[in-house]
């Protein structure tokens, strides 16, 4: 049996969610932090 | 812990602890996960899929290490009452859930070519699934009790709780010798795998750490500029 399969979607598998955990929470911190600067403004 | 207590004070250390940690991890896992797919050799047994142990076995160790987090937290909201800590344990649960699942699905990738099935209920494999679902649990615990404007007893008692799963899994290869390997890495020593195929796990390990860390520290920051935006307009409402 070719493991290369198995290997390649484990990886991608690993690197797509630790991305989209990492895309996620930096989205919610920029907006979060944005309206917080936008409020101190005014 | 104490000295972080004050969220200005917190602020000044986390904005640039989430950078160094999110630098640190980048290099870190991608010379780890670089080095595991091409530098190291195949198994002599396992063959090409040993590879998938350098993500496997980080995203097990986070997603315990996740839970621990949380219950640490929990014993410090129930017992000092630390302003942060109810904070510190809603941002660490999606990261541990999100690396609990790569533990699963990885897991279940690796044991097809290796054991010839996908799934299997097999106690590590349980044990584990249950602190996925836990998670869940805490997320949606937590996520309602914040929302109802409550102080975050009730998750704080559930996040302890849900730790008793932790030594359940650690254990479950010795008390329940199914289809899971018995522990072959110690971090004392005595390491069962050859030094030309582990050598870079610790990276990987180190590097997925700190990813872990910078994803709850922005969590936390993202949940500290809130309350902050919800108490001003309120006060502006008043």
């Amino acid at each position: 049996m070719n493991a290369w399969p198995f290997v390649i979607a484990a990886y991608s598998v690993a690197i797509l969610l630790t991305a989209a955990l990492l895309l996620w929470s930096y989205l919610s911190m920029r907006r979060a932090e944005a309206a917080a600067d936008d409020l101190t403004r005014k | 812990m104490h000295a972080l207590a004050n969220p200005t004070r917190f602020l000044r250390f986390a904005r640039p602890a989430t950078m160094w940690l999110l630098l640190i991890g980048f290099a870190l896992t991608g010379v780890g996960l670089a080095a595991g797919l091409t530098l190291t050799p195949p198994d002599y047994l396992q063959g090409e899929t040993v590879r998938i142990l350098y993500i496997h076995v980080p995203a097990a160790w986070l997603g315990m290490a996740g839970w621990a987090g949380i219950a640490a937290a929990s014993v410090s909201q129930l017992v000092w009452r630390h302003p942060l800590a109810a904070v510190a344990g809603r941002a660490t649960a999606p990261a541990g859930a999100t690396f609990a699942a790569i533990c699963l699905i990885t897991g279940s990738i690796w044991g097809r070519p290796t054991w010839g099935t996908w799934w299997e209920w097999d106690g590590r494999l349980t044990s584990m699934l249950i602190l996925f679902f836990l998670y869940l649990g805490y997320i949606a615990l937590a996520s309602a009790e914040r929302e109802r404007g409550g102080d975050g007893r009730m998750a704080a008692i559930y996040g302890l709780v849900g730790a008793i799963n932790l030594p359940i899994i650690h254990y479950s290869v010795l008390w329940w010798r199914t289809l899971h390997q018995g522990q072959s890495i110690s971090v004392t020593g005595g390491s069962t795998i050859d030094k030309s195929i582990l050598w870079p796990l610790p990276l990987t390990v180190i590097g997925f750490t700190c990813l872990f860390g910078a994803a709850v520290l922005m969590r936390i920051r993202a949940e500290l500029a809130e309350t902050k935006v919800e108490m001003r307009q309120r006060r502006m409402a008043a």
